[in-house]
């Protein structure tokens, strides 16, 4: 580039920089959203449409919407207020009544504190386990041990504790519970299944690899879960009839094991042969080549779809609703399911949406914060 | 011929040799001694099995027919001979191959303490006195992809000799680097010759192969086509293979 001959004609690099390194939000606009009368019709049709959208939706939301309502003289609610209001203003009455059941369930009034402690102890544990300072092996012992006071804390029956069995949990926990559970058991399978998958030695455990990620990914979740719920208790001996939500969460394991297999088996393929080459010659032998140098890198490189399946499969547990397991979504329908509050399933809705947003929202922030982080480090 | 070099059971012995890929036939009646503390340079053209031909010595390919037995050890389907050969032989690969997640120090204690056990403060020591001597201790904190590749492929000769193996498999250690590399990692391996190591090279660097080589081997379609002292080879090819080979070769420098 630079060794031009002489006389040749150089073009004078010009004194104004580029229009598109004027920098502003005006040179912005106008390069991305007025830059022909085409795109500068859309951009005005788009932004009278948001504009009349977002200020009916804050007007319904906050202007015109009902926050609380007075006890009526028979001792409930009185929603009339609400009722003046419908179509105009939202009725977040509901949620002040109903936030307790949307978030518990039927888990029992008065020892609905328990079922708090545990959303905040999963979240703690969440963020615990996010810090990179904390990833040692003391951190499985934090797991076993946040997971055992959870159980204490859910079931009662020691310690002073109420009993309480699991067919009256309900709300946020079981969703944390179906979901961490779930992941947490999916994951080191779909690993395994994922090397399994790999196996060049041993073509039986590849088949039935094979088997087992071809099946699952064949059906629906929902039908899944039905044959967890309806069909497998008639194949269990009398007496030995696990638990509904026990069948569910063994269901959603299975189910994102598959997914999150293939997952895992894609970073597997991504990795040049010569790691594991390298590997095999300094010696190490099978699980700790996979351990030590093939797991850490092709992890690394399907963070972004790992966490997309992460994400995916929060929202699933939702799916639960269908065999009457009180999850969040659940609640929340059997909340507006009441006669006073029948009308307002909208604004129940909206809240559940903020609470499912909140958790995946996280998540996707976390996994971009960790792949920059490992970015720094792995510079090929 | 190499027995008698010295009079020990050789280091590595291959006999009539043959491997298929599929229906390639890359590996033809392949026999070679290797002597304990010999230095041979394996060469010939592109394609001639040269790679095949050591990667089978430490077993990362399967060989058919034939037997091949390094430092008195037979290569069979057991896994425990397989064990005692990965840390015997100390491999150096054409694309370095360090493992990018871990820092240089780590490349180098990786296997030192998973696989011969030794304690981590104890690999570190080692790992360092081997950095110091392919002469960059200073990056061992560092990440592979922030070295140079001759600094690199230097990380990747250290970390092989941490495992103190017997024997060096080098696969064209220079070829992957630019011109002013070469001799870094060049200079490296001839110190690790004058230090007596056996090692098995295969490189096109003629100048290297002068200097270190007690013997060059010359193959081209899978099968040695001639062998001999470098001055032998170089100055009076027998066959018109290696002729042709050694004119090409001089014609690329
Ligand atoms: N894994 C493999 N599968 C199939 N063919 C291979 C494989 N590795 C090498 N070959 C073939 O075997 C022949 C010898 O290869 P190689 O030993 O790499 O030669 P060289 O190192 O002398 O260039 C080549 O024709 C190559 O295409
Ligand atoms: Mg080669």
């Amino acid at each position: 580039m630079s060794a031009i001959a002489p006389g040749h004609h150089v073009a004078q690099p010009s004194r104004e920089p580029p229009p598109s390194l004027i920098a502003g939000p005006l040179a912005w606009m106008r390069t991305n959203l007025f830059n022909s009368w085409l795109s500068t019709a859309v951009t005005l049709a788009l932004g009278y449409l948001v504009l009349r959208m977002g200020t009916s939706f804050i007007q319904w939301a906050f202007i015109h919407a009902v926050w609380t309502v007075p006890m009526g003289a028979n001792g409930t609610l009185d929603p009339a207020a609400c009722r003046a209001a419908q179509g105009v203003g939202a009725c977040w009455a509901v949620i002040w009544d109903k936030y307790r059941f949307i978030l518990f369930g039927r888990y029992p009034y008065d020892q609905q504190w328990r079922a708090a402690i545990v959303v905040v102890l999963f979240i703690g544990l969440f963020v615990v386990s996010g810090m990179r300072r904390f990833w040692r092996k003391e951190l499985v012992l934090i797991w076993i041990g946040t997971l055992t006071v959870i159980g204490v804390l859910m079931w009662g029956g020691v310690l002073g504790l109420t009993y309480v069995g699991q067919d009256i949990w309900g709300g946020l926990p079981i969703t944390l519970i179906l979901s961490t559970f779930g992941l947490a058991v999916a994951f080191p399978l779909a690993v395994l299944v994922a090397l399994g998958r790999r196996s060049t030695t041993m073509p039986a455990v590849r088949m039935l690899c094979v088997l087992y990620i071809e099946l699952i990914r064949g059906v629906p979740l929902i039908s899944l879960l039905f044959m967890a719920s309806v069909m497998f208790p008639l194949f269990m001996p009398e007496g030995l009839n696990p638990d509904k939500l026990l069948r569910a969460q063994v269901a959603i394991i299975l189910f994102a094991g598959a997914y999150l297999a293939e997952v895992v088996r894609a970073g597997l393929q991504g990795l040049p042969k010569g790691q594991y080459e390298a590997a095999d010659a300094i010696g190490l032998g099978y699980w700790r080549k996979m351990g030590l140098v093939i797991l850490p890198q092709a992890l690394r490189l399907v963070i972004p779809p790992l966490v997309n399946t992460f994400i995916g499969f929060f929202k699933d547990t939702s799916l639960v609703l269908i065999i009457g397991i009180f999850d969040l979504l659940t609640s929340g329908k059997v909340a507006v399911a009441e006669p006073i509050w029948q009308a307002y399933s909208t604004e129940v809705y909206i809240v559940l949406a903020l609470i499912y947003f909140a958790f995946c929202f996280s998540m996707s922030r976390y996994s971009r914060g960790l792949e920059r982080e490992f970015g720094k480090s792995v510079r090929r | 011929m190499s027995q008698s070099v010295t009079g020990e059971a050789p280091a590595i012995l291959l006999d009539k040799v043959n491997k298929w890929f599929g229906v390639l036939h890359v590996l033809r009646d392949v026999s070679m001694t290797v002597a304990q503390k010999e230095k041979v340079v394996v060469c010939g053209p592109s394609g001639s099995g040269k790679s095949t031909l050591i990667r089978c010595i430490n077993r990362l390919e399967t060989h058919q027919e034939g037997r091949i037995v390094v430092d008195g050890t037979e290569l069979t389907d057991d896994t425990r001979s397989l064990d005692t050969i990965r840390r015997e032989v100390g491999m150096v690969f054409q694309s370095f191959n360090l493992f990018p997640h871990l820092t240089i120090l780590e490349n180098c204690t990786l296997a030192p303490i998973w696989v011969r056990k030794i304690p981590k403060a104890e690999a570190e020591e080692l790992a360092m006195s081997f950095l110091t001597r392919v002469k960059i201790p200073e990056q061992a904190k560092k990440y592979p992809g922030q070295l140079s590749g001759g600094q690199q492929q230097r990380v990747a000769i250290a970390r092989a000799l941490c495992m103190r193996p017997k024997i060096m498999l080098f696969d064209e250690p220079t070829s992957a680097l630019d011109p002013e590399m070469i001799k870094e990692v060049l200079d490296t391996m001839i110190g690790l010759a004058e230090d007596g190591m056996t090692m098995v090279c295969v490189t096109h660097e003629m100048g290297f192969a002068r200097q270190v080589a007690d013997r060059v081997v010359f193959m081209d379609r899978g099968e040695i086509v001639e062998s001999g002292t470098p001055a032998e080879m170089f100055e009076n090819p027998q066959t018109d293979r290696l002729q042709l080979f050694l004119s090409q070769i001089l014609r690329g420098h």
